[in-house]
């Protein structure tokens, strides 16, 4: 048995340790916002937090999860937390496929690091792939959400 | 015209951030097998036998099946009939499938994958394109290994080659370039209780799924739907190949009566789906004293694989876009589509151009240099304006933005401030400005036959919202919102009550595949027409309530309005259209206005319209150690009418980064005919610590052709970065790279040469 918490609710489950996070999340769960585009933890594309880190869930076991707080973007809401508002508003989305993962590893960065850099974001984001946009709105939104988080 | 030109939000934005988007590999249906695909490791060997009994025995696996078990034909039709769903007498390249394997889980299908004996014979693979055309090579197609041959001769080449101040002649060459879209391919196909397939996933062309699916079935196109699923990126790779992920998946759901999804792995994707074609380029210039181009020769040879796929016709846009954006009265040009023992190459983003225009934007440039003219100067004397003619004789209308966008991308790099010859440079880091310019023929043109249609269903509810449906896609570049905003300007309705409709063979008349950056002009055409009787209905319907003249009334943002001011509310509109059983759905078909091509001579009104842009780019080179930094693009193009202005940007910031990848990073190797790096970690693509600032300039000359005078023009952003790269780094170093992509490595190396 593993307990384990996921967007702030306990999950008890005797799902084989063995199974990638990433399919504990798609297949058990039905939580499909972590997607994924490489499983070799090459896109980030599976972006999930794990107790706030930003993590590959394609890399990561369940039974590694033991006792942890998991974060998917399900987790994020409805569409009203800041970075889903400025990746959408200013135009940070195009095939979509990228953003749960995006918008995570941009939720971490912010959560530690109130006001980045420029190169601080990029550094968050540089393990996120994302072959529409060329990362140039993605980057605006994220200093929006920054400061409106910071408000 | 309030709700064009704005920038509204995506309508699948809150979707996407919410992770709420059902992507192919997001549908699950009950009793729903997995299936995976078998394989060739070898570039070309001849299959003596398929024992298939090994994957049977696993715990889980229900099915494995070879080309024999093809209840239709074996073949994917895509402009010629030699594409295989399976092999069966002969592999043609690493990576062509051979079986596929149905279960009921994942592991259990990979398993099966592996248990599946092929016996292979090897043969001698044809691995290079040139060497495919020397006689004696052997044949892997007809006799002479060619896909396609397309020429232009226009006026006299020889005589004009002679005559010319200057001849600058050189060699190019280009990588493959791998998609890279981060959704892998993956289909869903459901059998029907009467014997048809359903199918829904990944794809920028449910029509062309939906054929390949009832060749392969045998079955009546009426008994195949194909319904688009959120779709994570195109780029081209998801034109022809999707139809093949279809047939491996319908293949296992026909012989079970089961749903059955096939997602590719990373892996596989970039195995075995379709590239950039490599190039060879040989290119000779003749040029007056002033800088004039006087003559073009050009032989271009693709490497385009073991299948012809889009061979045939990515060759003909390479051919007609070959010069460049210039007038040049004596044009010859061979374009040769060669077929190797490599994976099939097929469509990407500017779809053979952006290789021959490499070429092309070098040369102008060395051109320049040996002249002792500004690369700016000498591409303002010789760029097509309004009223030119282009290299196929095409007479341009008053629509080409060429020379403003010129005049803004080197406004915006400050570039007579800043230029100064490579000579002058000094130091171990190196500052250099490259330009470029191009062009793109929007929409299909003389190459695309009868496929540039499109059709379009509007309907509007009495609550004032509507729904529209078309016949091409989605996959990230924005359709649905433009033709969204197309709706809501047309019914004077808000752009949030517009509800776009998922992309259903079973909805629209085939309306072509959404390629060539010709959907908003193909579809928008489609909706407008859609549009204009329900339109009608409610001026009518407005006028009679307000007792002016229909034509008087204007509608927007949900309300009629008189020429006096006096407004009724749609409410009232749409009441009274109902009581009175007002027809308010419509169907819309836009064609093409007619193009033309000489097969013989290269002549032709080629495309219906054409795109423009100007690149600048800064760079900073590294001498000791051959890296090349780029420190600022500026990107202007002329897309007619920026319907979304954001979106428009998007496409210019995205397609430049996919350029930069190309010009200095991408690149797919083979070793004895193998693949080397399909993966991520082994093929790179920009990161965010890559990507420079890129300025977005949008340039408007309107197109007669386009809805509100758009053209399209997605494609075009990629097209003119690598040369523009290059002619950077040389003004940087004097170092002019001829082979892409400019690696350290090489970078190095051309310095150590000089």
């Amino acid at each position: 048995m593993i307990r384990l918490e996921i967007n702030g609710r306990t999950v008890e489950t005797d799902v084989d340790p063995c199974v990638r996070l990433l399919d504990f999340l798609r297949e058990d769960l039905g939580l499909i916002g972590t997607k994924e585009g490489c499983g070799k933890g090459e896109c980030g594309a599976c972006t999930v937090l794990l107790d706030g880190d930003a993590v590959d869930a394609c890399l990561v076991l369940l039974g590694q999860c033991e006792g942890a707080a998991v974060t998917t973007i399900e987790g994020l809401g409805d569409g009203a937390h800041p970075l889903q508002k400025s990746m959408a508003s200013l135009g940070a989305v195009q095939c979509g496929f990228c953003t749960p993962g995006l918008v995570l590893a941009a939720h971490a960065l912010l959560t530690r690091c109130p006001e980045p850099s420029t190169e601080e974001v990029r550094r968050a984001v540089e393990g996120n792939l994302c072959r529409c946009t060329g990362y140039v709105k993605v980057e605006a939104a994220i200093f929006e959400a920054a400061r409106e988080m910071s408000e | 015209m309030s709700v064009i030109g704005s920038r509204v939000v995506r309508k699948d934005a809150v979707e996407k951030v919410t992770g709420r988007a059902r992507f192919a590999s997001d549908l699950f249906l009950p009793g729903m097998l997995r299936v995976k695909v078998v394989r060739s490791p070898h570039p070309r060997a001849r299959i003596t036998g398929i024992d298939v009994s090994g994957a049977l025995e696993v715990p889980g696996v229900v099915v494995a099946l070879t080309a024999a078990d093809i209840p239709g034909r074996n073949c994917i039709p895509v402009v010629y009939e030699d594409l295989l769903l399976l092999a069966h007498d002969e592999v043609r390249f690493h990576g062509e499938p051979g079986a596929v394997v149905g279960a009921d889980t994942e592991a259990a299908a990979e398993e099966g994958a592996r248990r599946v004996e092929v016996r292979y014979e090897a043969l001698t693979p044809v691995l290079d394109p040139l060497e495919a055309m020397e006689d004696g090579s052997p044949c892997i197609y007809g006799d002479d290994n060619l896909f396609k041959r397309w020429n232009i001769r226009q006026g006299d080449v020889d005589e004009a080659m002679t005559g010319a101040d200057l001849v600058v002649e050189n060699t190019y060459r280009t990588p493959y370039q791998e998609h890279a879209y981060l959704e892998p391919q993956g289909m869903l196909a459901n059998p029907t209780p009467e014997g048809g397939m359903e199918l829904s996933g990944s794809m920028q062309c449910p029509f062309y799924v939906r054929e390949g699916v009832a060749v392969v079935l045998g079955l009546p196109l009426a008994s195949v739907r194909v319904v688009q699923a959120a779709t994570g990126g195109g780029f081209g790779g998801k034109e022809d190949v999707p139809s093949i992920v279809a047939g491996q998946a319908a293949l296992v759901a026909v012989a079970t009566g089961r749903p059955a999804r096939l997602i590719y792995t990373r892996d596989e994707d970039i195995l075995s789906m379709s590239k950039r074609h490599p190039a060879v380029i040989e290119s000779k210039y003749g040029f007056s004293s002033e800088g004039k181009l006087v003559a073009a020769d050009v032989r271009y040879v693709l490497d385009s694989g073991a299948y012809s796929t889009l061979s045939p016709v990515v060759a003909w846009r390479g051919t007609v876009h070959s010069v460049g954006p210039y007038r040049c009265p004596n044009v010859r040009v061979e374009t040769l589509a060669v077929a190797t023992n490599k994976v099939p190459c097929g469509a990407y983003r500017g779809f053979g151009s952006p290789q021959v225009l490499f070429a092309a934007e070098s040369q102008m440039d060395e051109a320049a240099h040996r002249l002792g003219l500004d690369p700016l100067e000498i591409r303002r004397r010789n760029a097509l304006a309004d009223g030119d003619t282009t290299p196929t004789g095409q007479r341009l209308k008053a629509e080409v933005g060429l020379p403003e966008a010129m005049d803004k991308a080197a406004l915006s790099v400050e570039w007579t401030r800043r230029f100064e010859p490579p000579e002058d440079k000094t130091g171990p880091r190196r500052y250099g400005l490259g330009f470029s310019v191009v062009h793109y023929g929007v929409c299909l043109g003389a190459g695309g036959k009868s496929l540039d249609r499109a059709g379009a269903l509007v309907q509007l509810m009495y609550d004032g919202s509507a729904i529209f449906a078309v016949g091409t896609t989605e996959m990230g570049q924005g359709m649905q919102t433009v033709l969204s905003q197309v709706v809501a300007e047309e019914l004077g309705i808000p752009y949030e009550s517009v509800k776009p409709v998922a992309s259903d063979t079973h909805m629209v008349p085939d309306s072509g595949p959404t390629v060539a950056s010709r959907t908003t002009v193909m579809s928008g055409n489609a909706v407008r027409e859609a549009a204009a009787p329900i339109r009608l209905a409610l001026l009518e319907t407005a006028g009679s309530l307000l007792d002016v003249d229909p034509e008087t009334v204007t509608l927007a943002d949900g309300t009629a309005t008189a020429p006096d001011g006096r407004t009724v509310a749609y409410e009232r509109v749409l009441a009274r259209c109902f009581e009175e059983k007002r027809h308010l759905a419509s169907s819309g078909w836009f064609q093409s206005p007619p193009t033309s091509w000489n097969e013989d001579t290269g002549e032709g009104e080629a495309y219906i319209t054409y795109a423009f842009a100007a690149n600048a780019v800064e760079v900073e080179v590294d001498l000791e150690t051959g890296v090349v930094e780029v420190l600022a693009i500026h990107a202007a193009h002329d897309v007619g009418k920026a319907i979304n202005p954001m979106g428009v940007e998007g496409q210019i910031e995205g397609g430049s980064a996919q350029g930069l990848g190309y010009a200095l990073m991408e690149e797919l190797l083979y070793e004895d005919g193998r693949m080397l790096n399909n993966q991520f970690s082994t093929y790179l693509i920009p990161t965010s610590r890559d990507v420079p600032p890129i300025h977005a300039l949008i340039v408007e000359h309107p197109a007669e052709v386009g809805p509100y005078g758009a053209k399209g023009f997605a494609e075009q952003p990629l097209m003119g970065i690598a040369p523009a790269v290059a002619n950077a780094v040389f003004n940087a170093t004097g170092v002019r790279m001829r082979e892409l992509p400019i690696t350290p490595e090489r970078m190095w190396a051309g310095l150590k040469e000089k």
